[in-house]
């Protein structure tokens, strides 16, 4: 077990990376002071642990995409359960600090005249039960629909549609003020979280740590699955689905377990993202949120578990240098930056940097020895 | 209001009267001319009732001055008070004579400003004024406002010309608005019941609006007129249910058209093609483009301007579609769903570069007078662009259908889809097929495009809000069929909005969604899968 | 491989640290000038309504720096992206505040970006200028709302159509998010309160952008067939009106029929549509570009001047930036400094000319007082004002009209200083 888990060195050494760079930015921000050259401002902080939230949702959709063949362009959809369940925790622990004072009620629901809280909502007052919802809400959605979509042989171009649909579907619903769910506003004003203050700088350190880990986790739980049996029946079933039937497997149960794996992975990533930024909408289902991010793994290197990683860091750090530095400029950019990987880099960014010393080292071998 | 009017009016007349009859003569001056007073009254009310008076003053100029009114551009002279018209020449006319006036500096003519409340008396006003006109248009607008107007008045000149029309359908209207005027006068409770099964016989929601708001009648009248909405609401339940219909082929014609031209590059080629929305969004760009120009340079030519706009609009967009194909698409033949990433780049692509040519905000698109309005058909309201849409739909499939079938390029592009290799060896050059039908999915595309454009916003983010319909669309209907395309978007119009009046339209939408997904499941390849080997590749 | 990949993580990592701190402060000239930030969506969905209050901010900074700035000193705006993404509205304004330093922001349009900000606001003490109308429920130290309250919109409009157009009937349609939903509850609570039945009340809600309003223009045409005048109050969002308009046009519905009051429709929505077939439908807002006042002639001259063209409309938010701003300036030279604590303290009981001709104060609710105008579309794409309030009207924060937040008040001044005061209980923290 070890082994595989180490067998991979681009997983490694992003998992080393990702964790080291995390500890030396709460280091940078926590003890250095605010004067110091080396400082790093809770904005950066934030920033970090907004990227790593994206790098676990792009290693999630990696999984499935990258192993399993199936391109879901509905990613956002466990990604936002996982955050609406999370949100739902925070708004509970506002408790009687909303404007209306209302001890229950969360203060959408009390100007949009609610009277008692939805049966939905309960429980999301205890962390243990908002944990679980996290995990459980995007897993069990992503099992009823997979095994309706796998067990009907949908596949390849119907499926992502049909991905894209129900996020978009998904979308409308939330955005609906009738659902309880706070509609177009959403989630937001959080408090608290495990007791501590969401405005205090080391709470923020704190889930940046706690994003970093869960993407090295991830990493990890990620290379263990693609590395054993199973996942070898899961890339077999990505190449050749017919062939991996006639042999006597059952594609659709290896596909089902991936994307409820996939599913339970981005519903964490989102719960990590929204006491970040401090808010959960209805645009977290949008199609193209989900579409950019199938591109960040695009970027990174489909297949390659690293490469996730780095594709979710790398676009993000570009679009956020450039809507700064170029606003209307961006859209430019990222549109031409999908066009450029998908004709020029099939393999991302990794493979790119991985083709390069064999090229290198071939023509130096032709340098050493002239015909 | 319908009450408060004649009220108005007859106290009007009561000081008037009080202040003793003006000869008719003298009426060209002093305060109770019914021009001047217009050019005098201070206020809406007013001036509201300044126009009622004019309208049965039988003022020669009276007409007129109600249609400057209308149009805006009667004015008052600060100097002197005088009441002005400019002409379609741009000429200024003395309203109480219609004499030209000479020597009139612009800035001076302060215009008179009219609301709701006045409008409505222009209205009734313009009503009384025209139902004798030769024109049977004119007198039949005429007669709607006085339906409308409900002025016990205006009876004696309705029944002088229902005995002269000729033409039924406007006698029918006339005779409606005489009953109309019957039930808000003081004459007897027979004639009241009469009048009621007068209006009843329209059958439509004007009558129904009109005999809802009777009030404090006679007992007898209270029940012929309760009785009376009964039936029109009997009537009208059948109605309205085939408007329902109607409005979801309506939305099926949208849907159509936005899908037709993803039903080639998806449905025929395999390209998950997620720039057909901006396509469709060139399209609608094109014909702001034309219509712009036409504002500036032709303004004669507006009412052409889509049947300008509708080639240009092919072109412009299968041009791009040429371009597109022959620079990203051709490399990834084989790998839809890498065409699918490429070209959502392409997409952010286009659409900020419309918003940096165009700005983000909404162009103006008008309606040609020909779309605009609605006509009825059978009792139906079917609004004229969308019937023209519905129209053009059908245009553009059959056209469709006829180059894929009968055509040599439709053969070709039929074998190349079919079988590559045996096709190329035959002395086809599939990628000048592939670039070709590339080319005309796009193109239907920007057609696509003027004709939403009638309907729609036209901003960068037009295409958007159509790309996952029409994803929907195809696949529902069975990639690869364009008969699956239409029947599909036909379908999904109906649906949808058959569910609307019961669900609201964001839980029909999610509903049909749903539902879609939920049939994919069972039928995976749509409602008219490609039967053998194509199915493969 | 393995040790290139690192390589390549380590300038990826890189960029996004240095995107943090690429904008650290730089070396300071003298006297430094007062930062300001502009925060409005430059990209996406929303740049359609904002782009312009960008325009608008960097055309008054440039005025007031003509005039010699504040307190000897130049003002410099900042301008960031949010690119109509919420979260990324607290990300910028974080970055404003902790990054560039501002002093105060400017921005914002929907009220989920503002809903995003507002905890960023108050955690690191700064102060954001919000423009638009909005739903009101809703009082922050660190907010001045310069944009109207329900009360100073909906609730006149509503009187107007009553009194003038004597309506009985009325049809509610909105978008479904906030802002349409709590006007609507207020006005239905508020018609109720004047005696309109709830079977005379009609309540639609549509998502956003949506397109196909023939179901929905013919369920009001069969509303209004029920003998009783009846108007259209409208909430629909931006992109919507479009075709609701044209829907409405060609279903045959005049104003002198079914009247439309819009609260989010103003000049530049209608510069999208051919207006001929809406003259006579109504908007109500506190700014028209219409107005016939010598501020607002210099304004429009001194906008159309900036822009470089003599045909941008202007508009209600426009002003309301405006207004902010001119405010904001009163106070730092009030309080000697541009500091946010001292700033907050002297913005209450600032008054400025707003643009149609009388004063606009803040109130100690950080509303401020606006007078209210109904105009009737023209054919030329502006409003004829036909009716205004006679004096201005003070924002009311905690609507009167809705269960939760009748008894709440905001007061700002000491020693009260609380935006949610309960009267009945006499607390602050809202019912608790």
């Amino acid at each position: 077990m070890l082994r595989a888990l180490i067998g991979d060195r681009a997983v490694v050494a992003v998992a080393g990376f990702v964790l080291a760079g995390a500890i030396v930015i709460a280091f940078a921000n926590q003890a250095l002071p605010p004067t110091h050259d080396l400082h790093a401002s809770i904005f950066a902080v934030g920033l970090i642990g907004k990227y790593l939230c994206f790098a676990l949702l792009a290693l999630a959709i990696d999984l499935v995409w990258g192993y399993a063949g199936i391109l879901s362009l509905g990613h956002g959809v466990f990604w936002g359960l996982g955050g609406y369940a999370m949100g739902m925790h925070l708004m509970r622990l506002i408790g009687p600090r909303g404007v209306y004072g209302h001890p229950v009620l969360p203060d959408f629901m009390v100007f949009l005249n609610w009277t008692e809280l939805p049966w939905y909502w309960r429980g999301f007052d205890q962390v243990w039960f908002a944990l679980l919802m996290v995990v459980l809400v995007p897993s069990v959605f992503a099992f009823v629909f997979g095994w309706l979509a796998f067990r009907s042989r949908v596949s390849g171009v119907y499926l992502s549609i049909i991905t894209q649909a129900l996020t978009y579907a998904t979308m409308l619903a939330f955005f609906r003020n009738d659902m309880g769910f706070g509609g177009n506003n959403g989630l937001t004003d959080f408090r608290e979280l495990f007791g501590f203050s969401l405005r205090d700088d080391g709470m923020r350190v704190g889930l940046m740590l706690a994003s970093a880990l869960a993407v090295v986790l991830g990493l990890a739980l990620c290379r263990l699955m693609v590395a054993s049996r199973f996942g070898k029946v899961l890339i077999a079933v990505r190449d050749a689905e017919s062939r991996v039937r006639f042999l006597g497997y059952r594609p659709e149960a290896y596909k089902l377990a991936a994307l409820v794996v996939s599913a339970a992975l981005a519903g964490i990533a989102g719960a990590l993202y929204v006491p970040q930024v401090g808010i959960i909408n209805p645009s977290e289902f949008a199609p193209t949120f989900s579409i950019e991010a199938v591109i960040w793994v695009a970027v990174g290197g489909r297949g390659t578990l690293a490469g996730a990683v780095v594709g979710a860091v790398l676009v993000n750090a570009l679009k956020s240098w450039f809507t700064t530095a170029m606003p209307d400029l961006w859209l430019f950019a990222l549109g031409g930056l999908f066009i450029l990987v998908t004709l020029l880099m099939p393999k991302g960014v990794l493979g790119l940097i991985s083709s390069l010393p064999a090229a290198f080292l071939r023509r130096g071998v032709i340098a050493a020895h002239p015909a | 209001m319908g009450l408060l009017r004649p009220l108005v009016l007859s106290l009007a007349l009561l000081i008037f009267g009080a202040l003793g009859q003006v000869p008719a003569a003298r009426a060209q001056h002093g305060g109770d001319d019914p021009v001047a007073a217009i050019a005098a009254a201070s206020g809406f009310d007013e001036l509201a009732r300044a126009i009622d008076r004019l309208a049965v003053s039988g003022h020669p100029q009276a007409l007129a001055v109600v249609e400057a009114l209308r149009a805006g551009t009667l004015g008052v002279r600060a100097a002197d008070r005088a009441l002005l018209w400019r002409d379609g020449e741009g000429r200024f006319r003395d309203a109480a004579t219609g004499a030209m006036v000479e020597g009139i500096n612009p800035r001076e003519v302060r215009p008179i400003r009219v609301n709701n409340r006045v409008r409505r008396s222009l209205d009734a006003a313009l009503g009384a004024l025209q139902l004798t006109s030769p024109d049977p248009r004119i007198r039949l607008a005429a007669a709607e406002r006085v339906f409308r107007a409900r002025d016990p008045e205006a009876i004696p000149a309705l029944e002088a010309q229902i005995a002269r029309e000729t033409d039924p359908r406007i006698r029918r209207v006339m005779e409606g608005a005489r009953a109309a005027a019957v039930l808000a006068s003081d004459r007897d409770v027979a004639a009241k019941v009469e009048a009621v099964a007068t209006i009843r016989n329209r059958y439509d929601l004007d009558a129904r609006g009109l005999l809802a708001s009777v009030r404090d009648q006679p007992p007898e009248v209270m029940d012929a007129a309760a009785a009376a909405i009964r039936a029109i609401d009997r009537h009208l339940a059948l109605v309205h249910a085939a408007q329902d219909v109607v409005f979801g082929l309506s939305l099926g014609s949208v849907l159509l058209l936005a899908a037709i031209g993803l039903a080639i590059t998806f449905g025929v080629m395999g390209v998950i093609n997620m720039a057909h929305g901006e396509m469709v969004m060139i399209g609608a760009y094109t014909t702001f483009v034309v219509q712009d120009w036409i504002r500036d340079s032709a303004p004669q030519l507006f009412d052409i301007s889509l049947f300008i706009a509708l080639p240009l609009a092919f072109c412009v967009a299968a041009l791009a579609g040429v371009v597109i194909e022959r620079t990203i698409i051709r490399f990834l033949y084989g790998r839809p769903l890498e065409t699918l990433l490429a070209t959502f780049g392409l997409s952010l692509i286009l659409q900020q570069a419309v918003r940096v040519l165009f700005g983000p905000n909404n162009r103006e698109v008008g309606n040609p007078s020909w779309m605009s309005g609605s006509i009825e058909l059978f009792e139906l309201t079917l609004t004229r662009n969308r019937v023209a849409i519905i129209l053009f739909g059908f245009a553009v499939f059959f056209a469709l259908l006829l180059v894929i079938r009968r055509s040599r390029f439709g053969l070709e592009m039929r074998a190349v889809t079919q079988n590559r290799r045996m096709a190329g060896s035959m002395g086809i050059r599939t990628p000048w097929v592939d670039s070709l039908t590339f080319a005309l999915g796009s193109g239907v595309a920007g057609l696509a495009g003027v004709a939403l454009s009638q309907i729609d916003n036209v901003s960068p983010n037009l295409g958007q809000g159509y790309i996952i319909d029409s994803f929907m669309v195809v696949v529902f209907g069975g990639v690869g069929n364009l008969w699956g395309t239409l029947v599909a978007a036909y379908t999904l119009g109906i649906i949808n909005k058959l569910l609307e009046p019961f669900a609201g339209a964001v839980l029909g939408k999610i509903a049909v969604l749903v539902l879609l997904v939920l049939f994919i499941q069972v039928k995976p390849r749509g409602l008219f899968p490609l039967k053998g080997r194509a199915v493969e590749a | 491989m393995p040790r290139l990949s690192r390589r390549s993580l380590l300038a990826g990592t890189a960029g996004a640290i240095a995107a943090s701190t690429l904008a650290a402060p730089f070396v300071r000239a003298q006297p430094a000038p007062i930062r300001i930030g502009v925060l409005h969506s430059l990209s996406g969905t929303m740049a359609i309504s904002e782009t312009t209050l960008r325009d608008v901010m960097l055309m008054l900074v440039e005025e007031q720096n003509k005039k010699g700035g504040v307190l000897g000193r130049r003002i410099e705006a900042v301008v960031v992206d949010p690119a109509s993404n919420w979260p990324l509205f607290a990300e910028r304004a974080r970055e404003l505040i902790s990054v560039h330093r501002v002093s105060a922001v400017f921005g914002c349009w929907t009220s989920v970006s503002r809903k995003s900000v507002l905890p960023v606001f108050e955690e690191l003490n700064n102060i954001l200028f919000y423009p638009v109308q909005y739903e009101g429920e809703e009082s922050s130290r660190n907010i001045f709302y310069t944009g109207a309250a329900p009360n100073q919109q909906a609730i006149p409009a509503v009187d107007y159509l009553m009194n003038e157009e004597k309506v009985q009937r009325w049809a509610l349609l909105g978008t479904d998010y906030v802002y349409p939903r709590t006007t609507n509850r207020i006005l239905d609570a508020y018609l109720k309160s004047k005696g309109v039945a709830a079977d005379d009340i009609f309540v639609n809600y549509t998502p956003f952008g949506h397109s196909d309003w023939q179901s929905i223009v013919a369920q009001v045409k069969r509303f209004g067939s029920a003998g009783k005048k009846t108007a259209v109050v409208s909430t629909i969002n931006g992109d919507a009106n479009v075709p609701f308009y044209k829907e409405l046009a060609n279903q045959g519905i005049k104003a002198t029929d079914i009247p439309v009051v819009a609260f989010s429709v103003g000049e530049e929505e209608l510069a999208g549509i051919d207006t001929g077939p809406l003259v006579g439908h109504l908007a109500a807002w506190n700014y028209f570009m219409s107005v016939d006042t010598p501020e607002n002639k210099a304004f429009i001259e001194t906008w159309h001047k900036f822009i470089r063209n003599p045909r941008r409309p202007t508009n209600d938010p426009m002003e309301a930036h405006v207004i902010g701003f001119n405010m904001w300036v009163q106070a730092v030279q009030k309080a000697g400094a541009p500091d946010p604590d001292p700033v907050i303290d002297a913005m209450i009981g600032v008054a400025v000319p707003n643009l149609t001709g009388s004063i606009a104060a803040m109130m100690p609710n950080h509303h401020i007082t606006k007078p209210v105008l109904i105009g009737e579309i023209q054919a030329d794409g502006q409003f004829n004002v036909v009716w205004q309030t006679r004096g201005t009207v003070v924002g009311d924060e905690w609507s009167d009209y809705l269960e939760g937040s009748k008894d709440l008040i905001a007061d700002w001044r000491a020693p009260m200083r609380c935006g949610n005061f309960n009267v009945r209980t006499g607390r602050c923290g809202g019912q608790g």
